[in-house]
């Protein structure tokens, strides 16, 4: 909101002093205080706040671990047992450290959803919304090569299945891959190097999350009517006390989730394989990627063909960021198109569905007509591999053009007092 | 409730029936486990300590001829949350081992009586001893074994486990293996240096039955006293208390983590109903708000 | 902006004072374990138990250096003439005055005053001195130039201090334990 003035008065010396060489206090004030944050906003646009949290809790527990990690093939898994018996309070890192990247994975899965439910990625948002594509991308590669450190059956086969993803690449797929092991297969190098760039890449998050907040605080926040704001006065509050108080509040709620699975279910979302030391001359009966990972790994087994399935991979993440010109509809709210939201809530159930057909075996019949004819896992992900796509390349085009929206309030203000009235 | 949280409860739902819809994975003849009372189970859970002291002589007695554990030390038997025995105990335990240290000023290793700072000595000196001693079949670590064993939960039981807080497979699983042991069906054969198990996957076990050690064919305690504090010598007891051993030896900080996760799950509960107060209150300062 | 009149602000301030109390006692209670984690860890600590050492092999004249903690520990048998020059020069310490028979410990009533038991780092920054060197036949620091007589002392140069002995005890004649 380039027209929002700074409202900060430097009230002491000291401030003012301060201000006139480095407004650092103001820009605080600016983009924490005063920023005005549309009205109307709801519980799904917490979830930003939750992250930044996440993020700040996974470096922190990260610093940590490093102080007592060693990442060598010899020692790391014990170093990582060295840590959950004999540390103080080592478990409890370690711990928070593991959900910690799942739970930042159900936020911004939660923060994604609401993007597409309420059209963020619409102009002028476009690049911010791109910006958190690159964040996205980043956590991705940040939790895969987290996930290799503690050196179990599930970091080595995991790290060697999709270092491998890489040889599908023509002609210089072979050496590519050769290149990210360091060797002849995954070793300790390949442990090096993604423990350096483990520790690396969330710095650089941290970074685009610098850049996808200056967007976000330029262009301001979308809101559930996706109604731009007309009327400071009458379609805004001030970030301190309204937004402040309800993120946090949002914020202990979701902790209270994160200390359920830290505190009573640590291993709940890990993998039993994965305390079973790396051993490269023995495959488990089956390996699966993380959660967070199963709807793309879904979309990868899908596909019978090895560069098809790694171009339908990265594809159903890039699609993403061509969302703001894939989506032709006017208006942006989903609240107010019938059709689309159908086609979003298939899109979440098909996704949901994916990551379940990546869970499971690949040869595991899903349906069975009359003994004739069967469905496999693959089938079934095939056939979901295609509404996902769909969505994005076919509903969103054509909703734009046919679909007859509902009508769209005035503004911010008339969607929150007509709310208001038809609540009572 | 929202369009949209009233959307996502029918997507869930919707998801959810498909799940159940799809049939159960089932291999071959192999059962679940059954799911053992644990007193270690659950938010308030700790262990048994006479459990843990008992479990510790079945793995002493029994396992440690084949299976090492090698990330615990003597230490540790007599930390806080574990079998709790004495420092004495834990001194003169360790003084029955021999451990290798050195070299010495000639440069030779030499083996002197462990020290309770000692983890304990595996029984093979490396892999490929253990290989060739076992039939071409290393016996595992059991330092962390219960929590790198499990078996498929399967919806919806994976889902409920998240509520009840039901994480006991490995343990589970072990005490499955340890009583599983059973003569093979017919129709079924079973290789020489192979076992039959009815909760091992596949069913055959390299790994000969353990418990033959303790019990005559007919299930009878060979040594009736085998247990100093009176517990009856059964199957079934030796194989709950060794499981539990394992437990303990693979998260010996169970105790810890769930009492001050019970302090931390108050205070968060306490610290969300202010918050929530607050910004009602807050908000109500807006006209026309909800 | 929209109406932010207070309504109540007595009973809102204290809410919010409360909410912030608990916050802030949560926030702390996150700190300690950050900040313990740092401290020696289990298997550490039991690495530096006591340790039992024999002086049966450390002839007359002779020391040795041993780890313990991490750190070197001189373990030095004196001679006769040693004991009895190092007695002689008591009234002369003055940056840390301390007798020569404060240095030595005692077993079955006899003082086992051949014995001298130190810690083998600097008490200027912690370097290692070289046995059997400087002016008083001691130890002498070449990081900056420390002068120990035999049983330890400072005499000469930067370092505040005598070596520190550590917390040791005779088991028998022959036999000492240390920490």
């Amino acid at each position: 909101m380039a027209e929002h003035h700074s409202s900060y008065v430097p009230n002491t010396g000291i401030e003012r002093w301060l201000d006139a060489r480095l407004p650092i206090v103001r820009l605080m004030h600016d983009s924490a205080v005063s920023y005005p944050v549309p009205r109307n906003l709801n519980y799904w646009w917490t979830f930003g706040g939750i992250l930044m949290f996440m993020l700040v809790a996974q470096i922190v527990t990260g610093i940590v671990l490093v102080m007592h990690y060693t990442p060598h093939v010899d020692f790391a898994f014990s170093s990582v047992e060295h840590i959950m018996r004999d540390v103080n309070y080592g478990w409890l890192m370690r711990y928070a450290h593991a959900n910690g990247a799942s739970m930042f994975f159900v936020a911004v899965y939660i923060h994604i959803a609401r993007g597409l439910y309420y059209g963020s990625y619409k102009a002028p948002r476009e690049v911010l919304w791109i910006l958190g594509v690159v964040i996205f991308l980043l956590m991705m590669a940040t939790a895969f090569m987290g996930y290799v450190l503690p050196w179990g059956q599930m970091s080595f086969w995991g790290a060697t299945v999709i270092t491998n993803l890489f040889s599908a690449i023509p002609v210089v797929g072979d050496p590519i891959v050769t290149w990210l092991w360091g060797g002849y297969s995954v070793d300790n190098p390949t442990l090096n190097r993604f423990f350096s760039l483990h520790y690396l890449l969330p710095f650089m998050i941290f970074g685009v999350v610098i850049l996808h907040v200056w967007a976000l605080h330029h262009v301001g926040q979308n809101n559930p009517s996706g109604v731009e704001v007309k009327d400071y006065a009458k379609d805004t509050v001030p970030f301190t006390p309204f937004a402040t108080v309800k993120d946090i509040f949002a914020m202990v709620c979701f902790m209270i989730l994160f200390a359920w699975f830290v505190f009573y279910q640590p291993n709940f979302l890990g993998h039993a394989d994965n305390y079973i030391p790396a051993d490269p001359l023995k495959t488990p009966a089956h390996i699966v990627p993380e959660w967070y990972f199963l709807p793309f790994y879904g979309i990868l087994r899908a596909i019978p063909d090895k560069l098809g399935g790694v171009l339908a991979m990265f594809a159903s993440i890039a699609v993403l960021a061509f969302l703001p010109w894939l989506d032709t509809s006017r208006v942006k709210s989903g609240r107010y198109r019938p059709i689309f939201r159908l086609a979003f809530w298939t899109l979440v159930i098909v996704t949901i569905l994916l990551g379940y057909t990546g869970s499971q075996p690949t040869d595991k019949v899903v349906l069975s007509l009359g003994g004739v004819t069967k469905l496999d896992m693959v089938g079934f992900a095939q056939i979901l591999t295609v509404i996902y796509f769909a969505y994005f390349l076919i509903a969103l085009p054509l909703l734009g053009l046919f679909e007859k929206p509902q009508a769209v309030p005035a503004s911010i203000a008339d969607s929150v007092l007509g709310e208001a009235k038809a609540h009572g | 409730m929202n369009i949209a949280s009233r959307s996502l409860m029918a997507a869930l739902a919707v998801a959810g029936l498909a799940f159940i819809g799809t049939p159960a994975f089932a291999a071959g003849g192999v059962e679940h486990p059954p799911a053992q009372k644990w007193t270690f189970s659950g938010p308030f859970g700790t262990y048994d300590r006479a459990q843990l002291q008992r479990g510790f002589k079945v793995y002493k007695e029994v396992c440690a001829a084949c299976h090492s554990l090698e990330k615990i030390a003597f230490r540790n038997l007599s930390q806080a949350g574990g079998p709790s025995f004495t420092d004495g105990q834990v001194k003169t335990l360790a003084a029955e081992y021999k451990v290798k240290d050195g070299p010495n000023e000639s440069g030779d290793m030499f083996e002197r009586p462990g020290r309770p700072s000692d983890r304990f000595p595996s029984p093979f000196a490396n892999p490929e001893a253990a290989k060739a001693a076992n039939n071409g079949a290393v016996p595992p670590d059991f330092s962390v074994i219960a929590k790198a064993r499990t078996y498929e939960r399967g919806f919806p039981m994976w889902a409920i486990d998240i509520v009840t807080q039901y994480q006991e497979q490995g343990v589970d699983y072990i005490t499955g293996i340890l009583t599983g042991y059973e003569e093979a069906p017919k129709g079924v054969t079973v290789e020489p240096g192979l076992n039959y198990n009815k909760y091992f996957p596949g069913n055959k076990i390299a790994m000969a039955n353990p418990l033959v050690a303790l019990f005559d064919d007919a299930g009878k305690a060979s040594d009736p006293g085998f247990y100093t504090d009176g517990t009856p010598v059964t199957r079934e007891q030796v194989a709950r208390d060794v499981s539990a051993f394992l437990m303990w030896a693979a998260e010996p900080k169970l105790e810890e983590r769930k009492q001050i996760g019970a302090k931390v799950m108050l205070w968060l509960i306490l610290l969300a109903g202010m918050l929530y107060i607050l910004k009602k209150r807050i908000w109500s300062r807006l006209d026309g708000a909800h | 902006m929209a109406d932010q009149s207070m309504s109540e602000p007595n009973r809102r301030d204290f809410l919010l004072l409360a909410t912030g109390a608990a916050g802030a006692v949560a926030g702390a209670s996150v700190v300690w374990p950050l900040i313990s984690q740092m401290l020696p860890d289990a298997s550490t600590i039991a690495a530096g138990a006591p340790v039992e050492v024999d002086l049966g092999p450390i002839g007359e004249g002779k020391a040795i250096t041993l780890k313990w903690r991490g750190k070197p520990i001189f373990v030095r048998h004196r001679t006769k003439a040693e004991i009895e020059a190092s007695r002689a020069d008591d009234a002369k310490i003055t940056i840390d005055p301390e007798a020569d028979a404060h240095r030595v410990k005692a077993f079955g009533g006899k003082s086992q005053d051949q014995w001298i038991v130190v810690y083998g780092n600097c008490t200027h920054l912690g370097c290692v001195p070289t046995g059997f060197a400087g002016d008083f036949g001691g130890w002498y620091c070449p990081c900056h130039g420390s002068h120990y007589d035999n049983a330890g002392r400072i005499r000469k140069g930067p370092a505040p201090k005598n070596l520190f002995v550590p917390e040791y005890a005779f088991l028998s004649a022959t036999k000492i334990k240390i920490g």
